[in-house]
């Protein structure tokens, strides 16, 4: 760990607040991704049975 | 050579996607990671502003990303306007959340680094001010796509406020160029000849090779994002209208 002097206290809050938001968008758009492409099988699934 | 027209097809976007995806994001984490590591462990004190220089390998990529991803949304509504091509305005509404975090990273960021360098956290200097507007932009151009039912009027009406909001997204890259006031500083990383040597607020290559690194990680993951998002809107577009057939049968 480098030695972050007086200024430590925003230099970590910097980055834990960016790299918090990056992981939060990368998760949410991944769990988005998933969850909207299983609705479009299911429904896709239920046309293709109704013929 | 294939036109790039023909990634206006739904289907076609989400096979080609699909194949670059992993490599994209495998490419993205690996520089973003190298670049952050490099610029946080690896880099010295400024003279001036000690460890908080740290800071820029975050806020200067996230402050581009934040100006291109609404100029990236510009370039696919006028094609939506023009050709209507769906995927190009679905590319927009994609990319939107994406360019929202980057400017909450970017202000969060810069009022971190400001308050020990300017003694305040916020100034209603040009350049804040227009990035704040910006982002206020693009919480309503999201709010616009949800509060709309009908995809291509939604479409229309978030091209024609992605147009006007342009005009703060130039204006956030060039403020400190139009008003000479301000606390933020002028362009020092872009600028022509910066890394070269030939000005004297040039950016020390220390600090700029990482810096250039962790700028490659943040376009990576934006486009890595950009192309994930896309797909589940397209998807989500046929699931509505499969939904639709389904209660008209």
């Amino acid at each position: 760990m480098p030695d972050l002097g007086k200024y430590a206290d925003v230099v970590l809050s910097s980055y834990a607040v960016s790299l918090l938001l990056i992981v939060a968008l990368v998760a949410v758009s991944i769990w988005r991704a998933r969850r909207i492409k299983s609705e479009l099988d299911r429904v896709e699934a239920r046309g293709k049975n109704r013929g | 050579m294939a036109s790039i027209w023909e990634y206006a097809n739904p289907v076609k976007f989400i096979r080609t996607t699909d194949r670059v995806l992993p490599w994209l994001s495998a490419a993205a984490v690996v520089t973003l990671v190298v670049g952050l590591v490099w610029g946080f462990f690896f880099t010295p004190d400024d003279y001036r502003q000690g460890s908080t220089v740290k800071i820029i390998y975050l806020h200067v990529p996230a402050a581009l990303m934040a100006i291109n991803a609404w100029l990236m949304m510009l370039v696919a509504s006028l094609i939506w306007i023009v050709r209507r091509h769906h995927v190009s305005a679905l590319a927009a509404r994609a990319a939107a959340p994406v360019g929202a975090v980057m400017t909450v990273i970017a202000l969060v960021t810069g009022a971190l680094w400001g308050q020990p360098m300017w003694g305040t956290w916020w100034e209603w200097d040009p350049r804040l001010t227009s990035f704040l507007i910006l982002f206020l932009f693009y919480l309503g151009y999201m709010a616009l796509w949800a509060a709309i039912e009908d995809d291509d009027t939604a479409a229309d009406l978030t091209s024609i406020l992605c147009l006007v909001g342009s005009v703060f997204a130039i204006i956030s890259r060039y403020a400190v160029n139009f008003w000479n006031q301000g606390l933020h500083q002028g362009a020092s990383v872009m600028r022509a000849g910066a890394l070269a040597g030939d000005t004297e607020e040039r950016v020390s290559n220390v600090f700029a090779v990482p810096l250039f690194v962790s700028i490659a990680g943040f376009v990576l993951l934006f486009i890595a994002l950009v192309f994930l998002r896309t797909q589940t809107e397209i998807r989500a577009r046929r699931t509505r209208a499969l939904l639709a057939r389904e209660r008209m049968s």
